[in-house]
């Protein structure tokens, strides 16, 4: 239980998935001028991280593995995770067509998303069981919410400010990003008490 | 070549001014940022990071521009990506087998090539509408800008941030480097003042015409 909580802090702010991996980027600066619609990106990821988590777990260890294709997961977790994000989309339009109309044209940019796929291959890098690898693509699932969640908020203030010309845009969004990342270092220094 | 139409060649010679500089993947559509801000701690590893996505780009809008007459419109995006995967997987065993320390320092982002948005927008927006020959120059040529983009900012990175440049020491021995550049936090500035950088420019040569 104690080594879920330390996988999943860490995660979440010790390594945080975007400021300090740097897995995500693309839509952690493409999609969050809004606030509404960075929550709706971050929450899509979330589920997809956890789900990819818990498919291409025993994918790997019951199918590739005793086979020897070990050098086919890049190929094998990118289909699963491609064939994931269309049932998901299909699944929330059949059935809970509110939520599907919110995230809209986010969903299908999630296959794209390099913090799923890097999640996935992370699990098996770091041998972690079943458990510990939902647990983990969950918490870096809340990690990218929390730093996507937070620039959005940072950049709907920012819209109301005087900014020199050639900054306007993507390039002070770079530079919010870089201010948030530096506050994130503090977190390296968190000593878990277990 | 005297059987060649001009038209083609003009085309062709525009193909490689976009990709390389007037549509840079990285300074001017934006694409890509994961490795652009990951892997740009020094030089060695920026190109070899914009190399092999060369690579990859260059067979991967060869193969869809053969195929796009083969593939349904519905699952295109899917069919995509697994001809990319395909090619970073014969990138990441080469590398493994050969570049050993550069495959250690890359780590995680040679697969995740695959998810590299300039490649997947390549192959939507150029390869497949057009034919093989132009699509793998395009490849190239994109591929090149990247790593064009890369140097630039890791060797701005390792100058500052390390006071090296393909690990020669430049800056002397009394140079204390600002650590904070090489730092994830540091890309995003440095990544952040040369967009402005780019912008500037632009912004000035629009005013002037």
């Amino acid at each position: 239980m104690l080594n879920l909580i330390v996988i999943s802090i860490t995660a979440i702010l010790i390594e945080n998935f975007v400021l300090v991996k740097f897995y995500g980027c693309c839509p952690f600066l493409g999609v969050s001028t809004k606030t509404s619609t960075a929550i709706g990106m971050g929450m899509a990821v979330v589920f997809t991280m956890t789900l990819t988590s818990a498919l291409t777990y025993p994918l790997y260890w019951y199918v590739l593995k005793p086979l020897g294709l070990e050098y086919l997961q890049t190929i094998a977790f990118i289909v699963v995770i491609a064939a994931l994000v269309q049932i998901i989309e299909m699944f929330l339009q059949k059935s809970i067509p509110a939520l599907y109309s919110a995230l809209g044209i986010y969903l299908p940019l999630i296959t794209t998303n390099c913090a799923v796929l890097g999640v996935a291959l992370l699990n098996i890098t770091k041998e972690y069981n079943f458990i510990e690898s939902v647990v983990y693509g969950f918490s870096a699932g809340v990690g990218f919410l929390l730093a996507i969640y937070l620039l959005s908020v940072v950049r709907e203030r920012m819209s109301y400010s005087d900014i020199p010309k050639p900054f306007r845009g993507f390039p002070i969004a770079l530079i919010a990003a870089a201010l948030l990342s530096i506050s994130f270092m503090g977190f390296q220094g968190l000593k878990l008490p277990f | 070549m005297s059987d060649k139409k001009p038209s083609k060649g003009a085309f062709y010679l525009q193909i490689i001014k976009d990709g390389i500089i007037f549509k840079n993947p990285t300074f001017i559509q934006l694409l890509g940022m994961c490795p652009t801000l990951a892997v740009t701690t020094s030089v060695f590893n920026g190109i070899g990071m914009g190399l092999s996505a060369t690579f990859v780009l260059v067979f991967s809008n060869f193969f869809v521009s053969l195929l796009r007459k083969f593939i349904p419109s519905k699952i295109r995006i899917a069919s995509y990506i697994v001809i990319i995967a395909g090619f970073v997987t014969i990138v990441e065993m080469v590398m493994k087998a050969y570049l050993q320390s550069l495959s250690e320092s890359l780590g995680l982002f040679i697969p995740l090539i695959v998810v590299n948005c300039i490649i997947l927008a390549r192959a939507e927006s150029f390869a497949s509408k057009n034919e093989p020959i132009a699509s793998a120059l395009d490849g190239l040529a994109s591929g090149l800008g990247f790593t064009l983009a890369l140097t630039i900012i890791s060797a701005i990175r390792e100058l500052i941030g390390n006071g090296t440049l393909l690990g020669y020491n430049i800056m002397g021995e009394n140079f204390s480097p600002a650590l904070l550049i090489i730092l994830p936090a540091g890309g995003f500035l440095v990544l952040g003042f040369l967009i402005a950088l780019v912008q500037y420019i632009m912004q000035k040569g629009k005013g002037e015409k």
